[in-house]
């Protein structure tokens, strides 16, 4: 018996050798990307320690002193971490339900008109999302700027307004900052539900027509229903990214006023800041943990219930 | 069979798409209007679609008294595109191959290494001393290059699935049968039957290095001469506002010297130079651009 087992095995070696062997030219195209991956997504974590010390620039990370959740407590008994908290997920709501109504609206329209001009509309309304945040910043700045905004100048001064000092009042931002996103990301948001339109079975809305249901009807009872499921999934994707902001949006476009920081710090400008202008490593550090490990959290919630939903649309 | 219903639809949709359309290229034109107008009307009536007096001014200022920085910038820019889109190409066609592959030993395990920088990051604080302290990219064209950048997981697997979907395995498994080895296999077949994925992976790299500000932000910090276009932008708000600032501070003297930059325009001109190169290949690309997004979206 030993004889031919001893055999089998040799063979099954052999085997898994010789598959291994033939893989070894696709596991060196892999190395490169690979070896990205890790520096700079793994070689930073052990970084991560230095939310829990007191960071000394010429001790440098490692030989730093410990101070616990000291950085935390410090972060946690100011008003920052409640205001970027606040700020972050608010936002992130607003987004959320504007986007949904907005791209589903838009996906609708679209996806009953004919002709070139539909694709003409679709192509114009995607632009704003290839604009780089800091020209987008300039954008509005054309806008709201004080002195020489187009508002103060010929929308206000129409109605023999005041001029506002857009860029020292806070309570403005939440709605400019809401649409401007807004702005950016119809075009973009729109064409998944767009395409999952398309693919839906004609035969539906003929023999609705033929029971002589209206568009209101057919939209309300035959589209909305279909796009469901998309619409849960991308919501939840995007209640999966909530602890997360767009830097450049929150950055840029408020011109990084302090002014503004009430309505438009966000977890993510906070950690910014901390770090490259007051320098405060440890408690910009400890901000970036709380929002990494939250944001994992929910990363991970919301991907269960899409698995739970629909096994295929799931990030893994 | 169209009835007033549908037609009251069709009409209403129309206007409603063509109000979107207006405001989403309304600020753009706001902007190129801007820099074509003469400084002084900007400062009389504020930035205005209907402009007092024309005026190509602020271009010809960047150039007279900026030109070097703007072309430089403008090279960088295209440089560091090119470069990008490249290098981002081919890694992650190199991985997503290889996830791709049924069979290949440690595929699961590769997979949830790629999965999970999705899901979890160090954030800026540990990335940026990674970056600065064991890398040392600070003022180097790595800089601009290689943070976040280079490959990300969500292009890789948005690659992985087409090949899974579209390269038969038939096709392959015959290649490999009349002696193909792996590399002529993703040479010769996966390659070719998969450029439209290719075409889309590269343009969202495109446009992120085209449009990327944070990299040069955050590790430039002396080499300004390695600023891109976007960069520059940034910095040139920053200057002229200070320019703007030290002028009514000095006194009228310095004031009338200084009144020859025109700063408002000026501002809006970089601007619109920055947008030009994503305008002119936008018709190009668009369509490639909604196709990759639906491809995105099925995955993710």
């Amino acid at each position: 018996m030993s004889a031919a087992a001893g055999k089998v095995k040799a063979s099954q070696n052999k085997m898994t050798w010789k598959r291994f062997k033939r893989f070894i030219p696709v596991y060196l195209v892999m190395i490169p990307g690979l070896v990205y991956l890790f520096i700079n997504n793994y070689m930073p974590l052990p970084g991560l320690v230095v939310a829990f010390k007191q960071y000394n620039a010429g001790k440098g990370i490692y030989k730093s002193p410990w101070v616990g959740f000291k950085n935390f407590q410090y972060l946690f008994a100011t008003n920052d971490a409640l205001l970027i908290t606040r700020n972050t997920i608010l936002y992130n709501v607003a987004f959320i339900a504007i986007n949904l109504v907005c791209a589903i609206a838009v996906a609708i329209i679209l996806s009953e008109l004919t002709g070139k001009i539909k694709n003409v509309y679709q192509s114009v309304i995607l632009l704003p999302h290839l604009i780089s945040s800091v020209i987008i910043g300039y954008l509005v700045f054309a806008f709201f700027s004080v002195e020489n905004g187009f508002v103060n100048n010929n929308i206000l001064a129409l109605f023999g307004k005041e001029g506002v000092s857009w860029y020292s009042e806070p309570k403005y931002w939440p709605f400019i900052i809401v649409f401007v996103n807004t702005w950016k990301s119809i075009g973009f948001n729109c064409i998944i539900y767009l395409s999952t339109l398309l693919g839906f079975d004609r035969a539906f809305y003929e023999s609705a027509e033929i029971d002589g249901a209206t568009k209101w009807q057919q939209i309300r009872y035959i589209t909305l229903p279909l796009l469901k499921p998309t619409a849960i999934m991308m919501t939840l994707m995007a209640v999966g990214r909530m602890f997360y902001s767009d830097f450049g949006l929150f950055y840029q476009v408020p011109m990084n006023q302090g002014a503004l920081y009430a309505t438009t710090q966000t977890i993510d400008t906070y950690v910014y800041r901390g770090l490259l202008q007051l320098g405060n490593i440890s408690m910009s550090a400890a901000a970036g943990v709380y929002q990494s490990i939250i944001g994992f959290v929910l990363i991970l919630a919301a991907n269960l219930l899409v698995k739970k939903l629909d096994r295929d649309s799931a990030l893994w | 069979m169209r009835t007033s219903g549908d037609k009251k639809f069709a009409i209403l949709g129309h206007i409603i798409m063509i109000i979107l359309s207006l405001a989403a290229v309304i600020p753009i034109i706001l902007m190129v209007i801007s820099s074509l107008t003469d400084n002084a009307a900007i400062l009389k009536n504020g930035y205005s679609f209907l402009p007092e007096k024309w005026s190509a001014y602020a271009y010809q200022w960047i150039f007279a008294f900026n030109g070097g920085m703007v072309i430089r910038a403008y090279g960088v820019s295209f440089l560091l595109t090119a470069v990008g889109t490249l290098c981002s190409v081919l890694l992650t066609i190199g991985v997503a191959y290889g996830l791709s592959k049924k069979g290949l030993p440690g595929r699961g395990l590769l997979t949830f290494y790629v999965v999970f920088t999705m899901l979890f990051n160090g954030g800026l604080v540990p990335t940026y001393i990674n970056y600065t302290n064991v890398f040392h990219v600070k003022d180097t064209f790595f800089a601009l290059l290689v943070p976040s950048l280079l490959m990300n997981a969500f292009n890789v697997l948005l690659m992985k699935s087409y090949f899974v979907s579209s390269v038969p395995d038939e096709i392959v498994e015959a290649a490999f049968i009349d002696g193909a080895g792996e590399m002529t296999t993703l040479s010769r077949i996966v390659i070719p039957l998969s450029k439209p994925i290719i075409a889309t992976v590269a343009l969202f790299s495109g446009i992120a290095y085209w449009n990327d500000w944070n990299n040069g932000y955050i590790y430039l910090v002396k080499r300004t001469d390695l600023f891109s276009i976007q960069n520059l932008l940034n910095r040139l708000m920053q200057n002229i506002n200070a320019l703007t600032q030290n002028a009514s501070d000095i006194g009228s003297q310095a004031n009338q010297g200084l009144s020859n930059i025109p700063s408002v325009t000026v501002r809006m001109a970089i601007a619109t130079l920055g947008i030009l190169p994503i305008i002119v290949v936008y018709p190009f690309i668009q369509k490639s651009f909604v196709k990759g997004i639906t491809l995105g979206g099925v995955k993710g």
